[in-house]
């Protein structure tokens, strides 16, 4: 369920960068609040066991597959929902950089998908609710299995908005949510079901472990109202920031450009250009780098173009030769500079 | 089984990798960081129509592989283990958008162009990423991620999170060897014992970290993890930023592909 680097747009992957820094800057101050700095140690084994976890195999009856731990909610009832979102966060960052699972773009979708649905909102607003009247196998087991299966939900709702408002797929918001919604229901449920098994067995064996994050005030009211206030500024201002930043040229650095320059468009009147302006005078395989496209197709074509930008055809052959050249281009000085290194250690 | 090897030997590659003393090596690593940052949003920054412009970009992940004399079979494999998710939801494009356009002679859906895009940015910003860490290594990420002013508590929690990763994945695969052996062709764990399968695991860990504490503790630990790294960003650093950086722009800027195409149909007529 990661997001990927690929699938997300900047405006996306830097408005939810900002707002997944912002929870973890507040989680970092309520976790130096509530426990000991010197105890991270603890949250820091706690990562590296999600990772752990999260390989072991779990049989699904029935089926004849298996299924794997996210974590996500376990992390907050075991550790509580400050220390649960960072260690979250530092799994997550661990994954985009070794793993490539994610990336560092989509570092702040997948902290945001994966961390603040179960944490902050899972945890305090379903399992809590459940267990607010003492613990017992059945509490643990339902409260477990409804917050595990809510947070997925929510989680893979926000990958299906983040990825449709970057604009990458095709896919439209309807086939994708009945793709999506579906599959993590599924998901959900073995997470939620091993979930329960995992704190059942923990309250049964070890009971101070999950006494002492219970007792621990996990999210007064006024904390969580201040939470989300601030998200919603921070969503504003960021993405209201860079959607005028991406629409009101048509890209950010056109836009630099021509606070930099005073034009958007560099003029160029220097030798090389006009030389070039010669050469592309006088290219008659390609002339202008358009092609038409048929009688038939024109028709669809004017129609999607009024949604989407255009792919221009011309431009697309021209690519293919140049993409090509580009590509022996870049190949033949990586030969090269292999050729240099291979000389160098010769003479050394 | 194979899944937790494949992770451990790929972790301990990576980590063998960054201890290199090569060229790029020895950039400073908030340079490093941020050099990739730029590239990333560079790369995702492109049009979902715009392949030929893209292609320029695979310079940059070259030099790092040729000049940091890195493995690429590894670095490689890791990204075709990713790649099936990034597939899935983008072999959806050619379903989805049947437009159709000209190409050459062909006529072929649009939907293939803009997988294509998705394909190629998913091989430039995964490589981008593994080769960040395989040039750098955690702990001088960590030390530029200090530099940034992320608090210390959060790149506390991310090396120990790193370096128990590998202590807790030989623990895992303790436990799967010892239950696989008594439970013959039995695929994955049985529902009696996901409980106390995972449970006997997170009191492993708790006890484990408890111990861990002690001998941090008993060892001067005060709340900072000290890496021994102080570097500071020379004007060579600097230069190598600014190179790739004017490098990128200019990549975002002008199609580089149809530049030469240009010049080459120009040179043939």
């Amino acid at each position: 369920m990661h997001m990927a680097d690929a699938l997300i747009s900047p405006i996306v992957g830097g408005t939810m960068l900002a707002t997944s820094g912002g929870i973890t800057a507040y989680s970092i101050k309520k976790v130096q609040n509530v426990i000991d700095e010197k105890k991270i140690p603890l949250m820091g084994v706690m990562g590296a066991f999600v990772f752990a976890a999260q390989m072991i195999n779990f049989s699904i009856p029935g089926t004849g597959s298996s299924g794997h731990l996210g974590g996500g909610m376990l992390l907050a009832i075991l550790l509580g929902p400050h220390a649960g979102f960072l260690t979250m966060a530092s799994i997550l960052l661990i994954q985009a950089l070794f793993f490539g699972d994610g990336g560092l773009l989509a570092y702040g979708c997948n902290v945001f998908n994966l961390g603040f649905y179960t944490c902050f909102l899972a945890y305090p607003y379903i399992y809590k609710w459940f267990t607010r009247k003492g613990i017992n196998s059945k509490k643990i087991f339902v409260a477990s299995l409804i917050s595990s299966v809510i947070g997925l939900q929510l989680g893979s709702l926000s990958v299906v908005i983040e990825t449709l408002l970057s604009g990458k797929t095709e896919l439209p918001f309807g086939t994708f949510f009945l793709l999506m919604q579906p599959i993590h229901l599924a998901i959900g449920i073995v997470e939620g079901l091993v979930t329960a098994a995992v704190v059942t067995f923990i309250w049964k064996y070890r009971p101070e472990i999950l006494e002492r994050t219970a007792k621990g005030k996990a999210l007064a009211s006024t904390t969580i109202s201040k939470v989300i206030i601030a998200l919603l500024v921070a969503v504003v201002i960021v993405g209201g920031f860079f959607s005028w930043f991406a629409s009101s040229s048509p890209d950010g650095l056109e836009w630099s450009m021509e606070k930099t320059a005073g034009t958007s468009e560099l003029e160029t009147s220097s030798e090389i250009h006009e030389i070039l302006a010669n050469v592309q005078s006088r290219t008659a395989f390609l002339p202008d780098y358009d092609f038409k496209t048929n009688g038939e197709n024109e028709e669809q074509d004017m129609k999607s173009e009024d949604k989407w930008p255009s792919v221009n055809s011309g431009t697309t052959t021209s690519g293919i030769v140049g993409g090509l050249l580009t590509i022996v281009l870049i190949g033949a000085t990586g030969y090269i500079i292999n050729l240099i290194k291979r000389r160098r250690r010769k003479i050394s | 089984m194979s899944t937790l090897k494949n992770s451990l030997y790929h972790l301990r590659l990576l980590d063998d990798l960054g201890k290199h003393n090569s060229f790029i090596h020895k950039v400073h690593p908030l340079i490093k960081l941020i050099t990739t940052v730029f590239y990333l949003a560079v790369v995702i920054s492109f049009e979902r129509y715009d392949v030929s412009g893209l292609l320029p970009l695979i310079f940059y992940p070259m030099f790092i592989f040729l000049l940091g004399e890195l493995p690429i079979t590894p670095i490689l494999k890791r990204l075709l283990i990713v790649a099936p998710l990034i597939i899935g939801i983008g072999i959806m494009n050619p379903l989805f958008d049947n437009s159709k356009v000209l190409i050459g002679n062909i006529y072929i859906s649009r939907g293939w162009i803009t997988f294509l895009s998705i394909l190629i940015k998913c091989g430039l910003t995964v490589t981008a990423s593994i080769l960040l860490v395989a040039t750098t290594g955690i702990n001088r990420i960590a030390e530029a991620l200090r530099m940034l002013k992320v608090p210390k508590i959060f790149v506390l929690q991310l090396l120990l999170t790193y370096r128990y990763f590998s202590v807790l994945i030989e623990e895992v695969s303790i436990m799967i060897r010892a239950y696989s052996l008594r439970a013959p062709g039995q695929k994955g764990i049985h529902r009696s014992v996901w409980g106390s399968f995972t449970g006997i695991l997170i009191i492993r860990t708790f006890d484990r970290a408890q111990r861990v504490y002690q001998s941090m503790n008993l060892r001067g630990f005060r709340g900072e993890y000290i890496n021994g790294y102080n570097s500071k960003i020379t004007f060579k650093d600097f230069l190598y930023l600014m190179m790739w950086c004017f490098f990128f722009t200019i990549v975002r800027i002008y199609n580089i592909p149809l530049i030469i195409d240009r010049i080459f149909t120009g040179v043939i007529n």
